[in-house]
């Protein structure tokens, strides 16, 4: 297998639609457009239009009483939202960066996830929580955490996280027309990705997978940022004559397994790729969700590549922790050997 | 079960309120006491597994949620506003289901009611007031927003963040603080630091007041001109109402283990009710035919709601399943299924 550093990673094609950063904003722009009861707000989306500008321009166009900054207090902002929501309207709030979720937790878990149940169905509760997500950029602490599956594990939230732009605006729409609670996740080391010039209406319920590159001998799942991994580490398998399929599974939770189980059904070996810690990631439902339908069918165990059990390193040691191309590779490896 | 009549009963009182209101204030704090009473036997007699009294609290309480446009406001409580929920007319045996403990939350419509889930988490559903009252007045809507907590809530980071909040927005919002002294067992000394949470106001550049908390009269004209000053577009204010929890914490609490017999013997003597019965006396506002009415009907009801909430059927199985979402996932359904198959062996 070919062995190749962060630094000599194949250059993704020339774009010419949005960035995923754009798409974001387009999104925005539309569902404040069509429906007047959405409310974008957070530390720094106004003026500043939020620090990786995916707000921008939004409250110029729509006035600073649907689009405001908040003063600084994540537990604020999701306890706003929370209030807002039960008086009929559908907040979409920031919070700056994945790390400072954690400030805000009893408001996401005890509150949001539970009013609609806790009121037994009458409390509404629509709040997309867009959420800056993953590593990649060599940001300070607390800028760079995976809690995926700290989310999806709390009843009554839903989670999803895009890999590219066009996704990023279907995934917004959906998550923000969802009666539910959603976590939006962002992967910041892909907000400057460009896609496709036409962003598409979502046509697929809420919990579909889909299967960004179809290959035969075996399958990598993985969402965010490391869909694109995969499809790099796709591209070099195929040099040894290893043809991979790449599942972007897009839903946390809801998760498709059955979009699972048919790509494992086919290629009857499984690879789940995330940036996450190894112990009790959501690589373990992935792969136990896997083993469950398709137990007959697998000729390997599924692999698991992730991040270390480790807090989220600085700089330097970024790229280590990440999965890198030759640790997805060197797992692939495993499982077509077994 | 009969109304208190302490030896000191301090019939002075602030404000003015017409007679015909206090009157209303005392049958509602009565109900409620009497009601509390009821509460805490059935946690005795094993119907409930615990429950959490607000016996003294009686006059903040129904003072406070008396002020409310009950068309418009909207009240967020912890778990101790069982007389403002009396007050505001909510389903009082939904709301004690909570108690027997047949659905956290309670069983009564909180939308309609205009009073939010109980909610446990003390001070977590205090931005959540801020939340809807912004949502009033980005709507331009008349609608305040009273959030209830407490002296132990008030070191919660979440108040602090929600009063500067609704200060920055000038939201329509009225944090009413119930000091009863004691968070549990933990004395106002040693949680709250300067001595006064109405003070902490100030920081945020509202108006903080301390009201006589066991002065129903003052609690309702402070949250009705706190209403009014939120109502007209003035923004919050905080009003910290100086009362006492007469009882244990909750039922399954000891407060001879931290607190002095001797403090609350001096706040019994200041008993709210029994203070607005001597100013209805000296006033001249009700004889004892009134007295003698308001204690039948206060114990009918009482005993009506306690039957109501002995014999209230507990949600079924399914409700386990069925508001978790609005639009539930095919996971929880497959394990709804699963669940309705084992159910049914």
């Amino acid at each position: 297998m070919t062995e190749l550093s962060i630094a000599e990673e194949p250059v993704p094609a020339p774009a010419r639609g949005p960035s995923m950063q754009q798409a974001i904003n387009l999104a925005l722009e539309k569902v404040l457009e069509e429906d007047p009861t959405t409310l974008v707000f957070g530390e720094d989306v106004g003026r500043l239009g939020g620090v990786f500008r995916v707000t921008d321009g939004l409250q110029r166009r729509f006035g600073a009483e649907r689009v405001f900054d908040t003063p600084l207090a994540e537990s604020g902002i999701v306890g706003l939202a929370v209030g807002l929501a039960m008086n009929g309207w559908r907040p979409i709030p920031e919070l700056q960066f994945d790390g400072f979720a954690y400030p805000a937790l009893d408001q996401i878990v005890n509150q949001m996830a539970r009013m609609h149940y806790r009121s037994r169905g009458t409390a509404p509760m629509p709040i997309t929580l867009r959420l800056p997500s993953f590593g990649g950029i060599q940001a300070p602490e607390h800028h760079g955490e995976s809690l995926e599956a700290l989310f999806a594990h709390v009843p009554g939230l839903k989670v999803c996280a895009p890999s590219d732009p066009a996704d990023a605006y279907r995934l917004l729409l959906q998550s923000v027309r969802a009666d539910d609670p959603v976590i939006y996740m962002e992967p910041k080391a892909r907000y400057w990705d460009r896609g496709p010039a036409e962003l598409a209406e979502p046509t697929e319920p809420i919990g579909s997978s889909r299967v960004v590159r179809p290959g035969r001998h075996a399958t990598l799942v993985a969402w965010g940022a490391m869909v694109h991994r995969c499809l790099q580490v796709a591209d070099l398998a195929a040099e040894d004559g290893v043809d991979l399929e790449v599942v972007d599974l897009r839903w946390l939770k809801p998760i498709d397994a059955d979009g699972l189980a048919a790509s494992v059904a086919r290629t009857r070996r499984a690879v789940v790729v995330h940036e996450a810690p190894l112990t009790a990631g959501l690589g373990a439902e992935v792969a136990a969700l896997i083993t469950e339908r398709t137990f007959g069918d697998l000729l390997a165990p599924v692999q698991r590549v992730t991040g270390f059990d480790v807090p989220y390193p600085a700089g330097p040691l970024e790229p280590q922790y990440l999965p890198t191309l030759d640790r997805v590779l060197l797992a692939v490896q495993r499982t077509l050997e077994a | 079960m009969s109304a208190p009549r302490p030896a000191d009963p301090h019939p002075e009182t602030t404000g003015t309120a017409s007679p015909a209101l206090l009157r209303d204030f005392y049958r509602t704090m009565l109900t409620a006491r009497l009601l509390d009473e009821e509460a805490v036997a059935l946690q005795r007699q094993g119907v409930f597994p615990a429950y959490v009294s607000l016996r003294g609290q009686e006059a903040a309480q129904v003072g406070s949620a008396a002020a409310l446009d009950r068309d418009h406001d909207f009240a967020f409580p912890t778990y101790r506003e069982m007389a403002v929920a009396l007050a505001l007319d909510v389903d009082m045996v939904g709301y004690l289901a909570s108690h027997r403990a047949l659905w956290h939350g309670g069983l009564y419509d909180p939308m309609r009611s205009r009073f939010a889930p109980i909610n446990a988490v003390v001070g977590g559903p205090v931005p959540h007031a801020v939340g809807w009252a912004l949502g009033e007045r980005l709507r331009g809507d008349p609608g305040c927003a009273i959030a209830y907590f407490g002296d132990g809530a008030s070191s919660e980071g979440d108040v602090h963040e929600a009063m500067n909040f609704a200060a920055v927005f000038a939201a329509p919002v009225v944090f009413f603080c119930q000091n009863n002294q004691w968070a549990l067992s933990v004395p106002n000394d040693r949680q709250v630091a300067g001595g006064s949470i109405a003070a902490r106001a100030a920081g945020y550049g509202m108006p903080g007041v301390t009201v006589d908390g066991n002065d129903v009269v003052a609690v309702h004209a402070a949250v009705r001109e706190a209403l009014e000053r939120a109502r007209s577009g003035a923004g919050p204010s905080v009003i910290e109402a100086r009362t006492y929890r007469l009882g244990p914490h909750s039922t399954s609490d000891d407060p001879g283990r931290y607190r002095d017999p001797d403090e609350e013997r001096r706040w019994r003597e200041r008993d709210p009710i029994a203070r607005l019965r001597a100013v209805l006396e000296r006033d001249g506002h009700a004889d004892t035919a009134f007295f003698e009415e308001a204690e039948r009907e206060a114990g009918e009801q009482a005993i009506r709601i306690r039957d109501g909430v002995s014999s209230a059927p507990p949600p079924g199985g399914e409700e386990m399943f069925t508001h978790v979402y609005r639009e539930p996932t095919e996971a929880l359904r497959a394990q709804q299924r699963a669940w309705r198959e084992e159910a049914e062996l």
